[in-house]
């Protein structure tokens, strides 16, 4: 049986479009944007001027807080500009732009190690010098989830493969084609914060990795590959270790604090090939996808591609309605396709009026269904009731600061209420700490 | 690529289970009870239903139109509301009966609230209230059932099984007869079956959630054997359900979305207080029967429940 969170729901998982197809690396464009912001965290301070020549892996952005990783170039080329350009989260933001000089040329800094004789302070910082953060979306900085706080200890690391985002299948693809990296990977993890327990869950959906990972993890018996149930927020931390290990992370609290890391497979094989081959984090896989794609798939991209050098390649069909950046739950709207590929997108979906479908908001029924299926157990209506009067008092006591803003009340509305949004801005108006 | 693109926050997909299709799913779960209404009781009785429904979706769309809003009769919750009315009259009342009802129902106590989902009280009880107090006498004035088949042509009458047990009577009918409704009764609450049908289908598709249903009918099945009409622990727990309108109230109007708790445990609570009431009524009320009036007062308790049952929150 797979085992699961309570609350959630299963979408329509359109996965069928890529999930057979291989990842196939595409050739770097032309002109590359790299922004300095590609993390949660403080933005990075250009270590670049225009006319400097930089080669792969070059470190060209200095991280300028402690949550914050260095961002490095993943082509060789020229540097044309360093100037706001738009980023598919953040409006715009502080990029450098890159002519690429397509001779791959490699920087010196990037030479194997051999990584099992370093400490764990050693391989922390290597982790965070590789620029390596989660890469299932939420690009949080993966050193910081690795340096638990003084008098914290983790007992367990889970390798989140759950992907439960309709439309995705970058990391189903990296779990079939990299299986060592991401075992590699977790065995890092494991060994940095002196872990005995490693897992690794999957959704119920991708049975073929399962199998694969299984397989590989045969003589490894501190390993365990796990089935979890395909449902949305499956992959969200809190809700994948409530379903793994039945434990319950405390309201304003940490995973670390239930003694549990959880980290994204694609991170894990990233930190396996970054750390042993010294390349830093300059390509991902990202899944090209939707009705509007004429030959949808499974991409190895250079950071700061454009998306339009995506559509280019996969052939966008006429009549776009929306372009999303990651998953149609919790991924960004585009309005240009200006914007670069960073180190969070795992998906580029081109939605035409198959996908997209508008509709009007009517009173709200009081039927439950947000309360049912809400996986943080809140009553979405209720918050939304007293946030639309205003009264925050009220919206937290229905659950306003524990809400993780993964949308299920709206996607699950029948009245089509404007749940999430609303919540969003009630919590945007919360006092800060 | 030369289209503007549609910018919103996300989620940027959504159930297909908007509020049409979930109140479609509802009449198709009353399409059984329909069948053995007009089975039991004649042509009548899907006449009834039909004027009712008619007149619920007309009155919908007047009140719309006056108040120069685009019409709401395509969610369907004015159709529910027009066959749960009829379903809870007596085959024999006078077509204008369903018609006050459904005006009562529709304008009363839904429009003049603000539509669907602000009405306090399921507005379908709310017009078999009006009509039992204001025609007392056709609406309880019960048929036989199959009288259609002995060739009458007004309704034969007779007696509903909980005014013979009030009275102190025996009943002379077996549990299969009440299983399949062959009694006298309002023409949707006497075949269990067919309510029962509705209910599976409403829980298999997800419409519903069972917990105020189960607790609803276990407290009266419970308390109707523990208060029987002769004494304490003499009353019969089938009898109790099978009989009066508990299946028909707990199945498809406790159930209703917008008077009922959203919580589970907050429905629990609301079908064992229901429950007690109905058999409150029962025994020492002034009706033979009392889901109807427990169903309304528990409507208006709904939102109290939601204040005081706040499930606990992950990680709390």
């Amino acid at each position: 049986m797979a085992r699961t969170f309570k609350g959630g729901f299963h979408p329509e998982e359109r996965k069928h479009l890529t999930e057979k197809k291989e990842i196939v690396t595409l050739t770097p464009p032309a002109i590359l944007s790299i922004p300095m912001s590609q993390h949660i965290g403080a933005p990075c301070t250009p270590l670049v001027k225009i006319g400097d020549e930089v080669k792969i892996g070059q470190k060209i952005g200095e991280p300028s807080g402690f949550v914050s990783v260095p961002v490095h170039s993943s082509v060789s080329g020229k540097v044309i500009a360093v100037e706001p350009r738009p980023h598919t989260g953040l409006g715009t933001v502080l990029s450098v732009v890159i002519e690429n000089d397509f001779q791959d040329t490699v920087c010196e800094t990037v030479k194997p190690r051999d990584i099992d004789s370093l400490s764990p302070k050693e391989l922390i910082d290597a982790v965070k010098e590789a620029g390596i953060v989660g890469m299932g979306g939420a690009t949080f900085p993966t050193f910081i989830k690795l340096s638990p706080p003084e008098g914290k200890k983790a007992d367990a690391v889970i390798l989140n493969g759950a992907e439960c985002e309709p439309f995705l299948t970058a990391d189903h693809r990296v779990m079939l084609e990299h299986p060592e990296d991401v075992i590699d990977g977790l065995k890092i993890m494991m060994k940095i914060l002196s872990v005995s327990r490693g897992y690794i869950a999957i959704e119920d959906n991708k049975k073929d990795a399962y199998a694969l990972l299984k397989e590989k993890c045969k003589n490894e018996p501190q390993i365990e590959v796990i089935l979890v149930k395909t449902k949305y927020p499956q992959g969200s931390e809190k809700q994948l270790i409530d379903s793994v290990l039945k434990r319950e992370v405390k309201s304003g609290a940490l995973p670390i604090d239930a003694g549990v890391v959880v980290q994204n497979v694609a991170s894990a094989a990233e930190i396996s090939t970054a750390l042993r081959t010294g390349m830093p984090l300059v390509k991902r896989v990202v899944t090209v996808s939707g009705s509007g794609v004429e030959n949808p798939g499974n991409f190895l991209v250079r950071i700061g591609t454009p998306l339009s050098y995506l559509a280019e390649k996969t052939g966008v069909k006429e009549g776009i309605k929306k372009v999303l950046a990651g998953g149609p739950m919790m991924g960004a709207a585009q309005y240009t396709l200006d914007a670069p590929v960073i180190k969070g997108t795992s998906g580029l979906l081109f939605f035409t009026d198959k996908e997209y479908k508008h509709y009007e908001p009517s009173d709200c029924l009081r039927c439950g269904r947000c309360v049912k299926h809400c996986p943080m157990r809140l009553m979405p209506f209720k918050i939304m009731q007293h946030a639309e009067l205003n009264d925050l008092d009220g919206a937290v006591k229905y659950g306003l600061k524990d809400c993780m803003e993964c949308g299920t009340c709206s996607y699950i509305c029948p009245s089509r209420r404007h749940l999430i949004q609303t919540i969003r801005i009630a919590k945007a108006s919360l006092p800060k700490k | 690529m030369n289209e503007k693109l549609i910018v919103s926050n996300s989620p940027h997909i959504q159930t297909s289970y908007g509020t049409s299709k979930l109140m479609g799913n509802v009449l198709i779960a009353l399409i059984p009870a329909v069948i053995a209404a007009t089975w039991i009781f004649g042509i009548r009785a899907l006449i009834l239903i039909g004027v009712s429904v008619c007149s619920a979706m007309l009155f919908e769309h007047l009140w719309c139109i006056i108040m120069k809003k685009p019409t709401t009769i395509f969610d369907l919750s004015a159709a529910i509301t027009g066959v749960l009315l009829a379903l809870t009259l007596p085959v024999g009342v006078p077509l204008y009966i369903p018609i006050v009802g459904s005006f009562f129902a529709i304008i009363v106590a839904k429009c003049l609230f603000g539509g669907l989902g602000n009405n306090f009280i399921n507005p379908a009880l709310a017009g078999r209230a009006f009509l039992l107090a204001s025609y007392s006498l056709p609406m309880t004035t019960w048929a036989k059932p199959f009288y259609y088949k002995t060739g009458a042509v007004e309704a034969v009458t007779g007696a509903t099984p909980l005014k013979l047990l009030k009275a102190g009577e025996t009943l002379d009918i077996g549990y299969l007869d009440m299983f399949l409704g062959n009694m006298g009764g309002c023409i949707g609450e006497v075949c269990a079956l067919a309510l029962i049908l509705g209910f599976l289908y409403l829980w298999a598709r997800k419409i519903i959630q069972p917990h105020i249903t189960v607790s609803y009918v276990a407290t009266v099945a419970l308390l109707g054997w523990f208060f029987g009409y002769n004494g304490i622990m003499t009353g019969d727990p089938l009898t109790s359900i099978l009989t009066g309108g508990v299946l028909l109230g707990g199945i498809f109007m406790l159930t209703d979305y917008t008077t009922s708790p959203t919580t589970r445990a907050g429905n629990v609570i609301a079908g064992i207080l229901a429950g007690c009431l109905t058999i409150f009524i029962r025994v020492k009320g002034g009706y033979p029967e009392g889901v109807c009036y427990s169903i309304l007062f528990v409507n208006i308790l709904a939102p109290q429940i939601d204040k005081l049952v706040i499930p606990k929150k992950y990680g709390a």
